[in-house]
């Protein structure tokens, strides 16, 4: 079995820990080779097969030089995604699929365009929240913090139902992207990490037979007290 | 509160002018005042809600009351109450007659709060000089009011998510607010913070190199790690901690600036020499850890630059007893019991922290008390940031058991799990109470507990009950 994840820009795209994603994916199957790209670097995914493409969140300015980077290579990434490639983009990092991000003086940044939809940023309000939600049977959790929200229709192209918090603005309940196997969540910091059940279903997906996890029974301990946690009535924390 | 214009900054240069006392502002004053003496009667610490209200009453209260003739402000993400209390109390030692937020809010409210209690009725002020701790977040809303005649920023980090979402966001905020006619201190040390306003006039401090450096960052956290003009790697002449350190690129040449004002440690002597031009003086180090030592020489930098002598300074640094409140230690049977706070929901300072535990000599167990107290009661808390922290650093073969406790107990030991710690050195409880009972102490010599900033009087029980199982042990 080999197993290739290209990590890009690791050098900044980590800003809430993400990288302890890959990280945690490694210690599950220590056999999969993780390849970082940097920022002035071509992608691995030009001149070699991957299994899976990881982008994590990153600074504003730090959106437009990714987006200047991969603009090029936006035709590679549609045939990867019409194929399969396993794509898992966290935080701010989902809205450079989209068509263009807009400034809070309607000044726009052009995106990929690969999901017809546009983020809109207002820097003086952050917004934070928990959420719980559901994907193929198993409940997601996370933790969202961020300034921008994605706007269109994502009816069709929606990640995973929201049952509590909100989805990829206030008044939704679809939250991300997903096409095929491309994976966008606005959830930032250790996603794989709070989904132990998600992290087998991505183990299964990269062609891992009877995937174990490891730390198998403090993940589980960890993931299903919050799941408690976030399943009480009373509880504060969602927006 | 009044919304700025864009243009704040010319905005802000026309307040300290054309700011009249109006009738809202007297009637918010004398509220305030009221309120103030209320809650100081009722023994409440009268630190945010009297400004708060005077701010609510009128919202351009900060810039319509008379302020003192110097006004010097700290902000910065780590350090910035240690280095505001060293200003003060070097500047009290030596005559100074100081308005200070010392103990209180550092927002626009507890800055209001100050100002009420060093003024008269009438809003004059009764001091010359202030020092000032701000928040890095409320700098727009204080610095076009509340005008520094020297502003330092002690460093620049990612810290809360909730709030400071990440370092450019803050530098944005902080840069843009300050005035043009500020005179910045600043440590040349840190890429980030050392570009703030960089039209204003400033005074750079750095510690010229140590046996400790080392050429490349060991830590997680890394908020710049590649050349903000040209995106290549920049390259390290030597690191401290996170990006603390000497850079340039190799590419473009952007490069840490000179310093003005350098500093040569000496921790077998507990010394710091600090040089300026041709003046030298040698001062006591208040504490043997690089970050402290910052600390210390940000506060020598802004009072040589406020205009006392190095001996002046250096005189009131020996007299001084600075007192560390976060840090207590205690020696019980030849076992150390040290109590350290661990700033939670805050990467930099716990691996900071986790760094120091690891460098002290002699065999250890550690305590984590790291919950947030206050989610912890009605919410989940977001645990986001321990990914960031180095809990890396307490996978150390000096460290034979770490007790974590606390009801996020799952998360740290996943979080040590995957730091390399082997689980047979860790025990959990979700009582804090009950982790002394975890304690081995056979074959130890220190004991870390390790806490969160709110967390302070529960350690303290924790350390009573360490000390009684060292001293019952025994019996």
């Amino acid at each position: 079995m080999s197993i290739t994840v290209e990590i890009l820009y690791p050098e900044f795209a980590n800003l809430f820990g993400d990288m302890m994603n890959m990280k945690y994916l490694k210690a599950c199957v220590p056999e999969i080779e993780m390849i970082e790209t940097k920022i002035n670097n071509p992608p691995a995914f030009l001149s070699q097969p991957v299994d899976m493409i990881y982008l994590g969140p990153m600074t504003e300015n730090q959106q437009e030089l990714v987006i200047s980077k991969l603009l090029p290579f936006k035709s590679k990434i549609e045939e990867f995604i019409q194929q399969g490639v396993i794509f898992l983009f966290t935080g701010n990092a989902m809205e450079i699929m989209e068509d263009y991000i807009e400034n809070e003086d309607k000044s726009r940044i052009k995106g990929l365009g690969i999901f017809p939809l546009y983020a809109k940023r207002d820097m003086f309000h952050r917004y934070n929240s928990m959420i719980l939600g559901e994907f193929e049977g198993m409940k997601l959790i996370g933790f969202k913090a961020q300034f921008s929200h994605s706007y269109g229709d994502n009816t069709k192209e929606f990640f995973y139902h929201v049952t509590r918090g909100c989805g990829i603005e206030p008044h939704s309940k679809l939250e991300g992207l997903r096409r095929n196997n491309f994976f966008g969540t606005y959830t930032v910091g250790p996603f794989l990490l709070l989904n132990p059940l998600f992290v087998k279903y991505l183990l299964q997906l990269l062609g891992v037979e009877n995937p174990h996890l490891a730390f198998e029974e403090t993940i589980m301990e960890a993931y299903q007290k919050r799941l408690t946690e976030f399943e009480k009535e009373q509880i504060k924390g969602f927006a | 509160m009044v919304a700025l214009p864009v243009t704040e900054r010319e905005w802000g240069l026309q307040l300290k002018n054309y700011m009249k006392k109006n009738l809202r502002f007297v009637f918010a004053l004398f509220l305030s005042k009221a309120a103030m003496w209320a809650q100081r009667l009722l023994g409440m610490n009268a630190s945010y809600f009297p400004g708060k209200l005077a701010i609510t009453l009128c919202p351009d209260f900060l810039g319509r009351i008379e302020k003192p003739e110097t006004i010097i402000t700290v902000t910065g993400t780590n350090g910035k109450t240690t280095v505001c209390n060293m200003i003060l109390d070097v500047l009290t030692d030596n005559g100074y007659d100081v308005l200070a937020n010392r103990a209180g809010s550092n927002i626009n409210a507890g800055i209001a709060s100050t100002l009420i209690s060093g003024s008269t009725l009438s809003g004059r002020t009764k001091k010359k000089v202030a020092v000032f701790e701000i928040d890095e977040r409320s700098s727009k809303l204080i610095y076009p009011y509340v005008r520094p005649t020297f502003a330092v920023c002690t460093n620049l980090f990612r810290d809360s998510i909730h709030r400071n979402a990440h370092s450019e966001f803050i530098y944005k905020i902080i840069s843009d607010s300050l005035p043009k006619e500020s005179h910045l201190i600043l440590n040349a040390d840190d890429l980030i913070s050392c570009n703030l306003a960089p039209q204003n006039k400033r005074t750079y401090f750095s510690i010229a190199p140590l046996e400790s450096d080392l050429k490349k960052c060991i830590n997680i956290i890394h908020d710049i790690r590649i050349c903000p003009k040209c995106h290549e790697e920049l390259q390290y002449r030597y690191v401290r901690y996170h990006h603390i350190g000497n850079a340039y690129c190799p590419n473009c040449g952007f490069s840490s600036p000179k310093s003005d004002v350098i500093a040569f440690l000496n921790f077998e002597e507990n010394t710091m020499t600090v040089e300026k031009g041709e003046m030298s003086e040698v001062y006591p180090l208040t504490a043997n850890s690089i970050f402290n030592s910052y600390n210390e020489l940000t506060a020598i930098c802004l009072l040589q630059e406020f205009g006392l002598s190095p001996s002046q300074i250096k005189a009131s640094f020996q007299r001084l007893n600075i007192v560390e409140s976060r840090y207590s230690k205690e020696v019980v049977k030849q076992i150390e019991v040290i109590t350290h706070m661990a700033k939670g929901q805050n990467p930099i300072a716990c691996s900071c922290v986790f760094d120091y535990v690891r460098k002290e000599e002699g065999k250890k167990e550690v305590i984590l008390m790291l919950d947030d107290v206050f989610d912890r009661v009605d919410s989940s808390e977001i645990m986001t940031w321990i990914y960031d922290a180095d809990f890396e650093f307490l996978n150390d073969d000096s460290i034979s058991r770490i007790i974590i406790s606390g009801v996020r107990c799952a998360d740290y030991k996943l979080r040590l799990l995957l730091a390399g710690v082997s689980e047979k050195k860790l025990f959990s409880t979700e009582r804090e109470l009950d982790a002394p009972d975890l304690l081995n102490l056979s074959d130890t010599n220190k004991i870390f507990i390790l806490h969160e900033l709110y967390a302070a009087e529960e350690a303290m029980k924790v350390k009573d009950k360490v000390i009684s199982k060292i001293q019952g042990r025994t019996k």
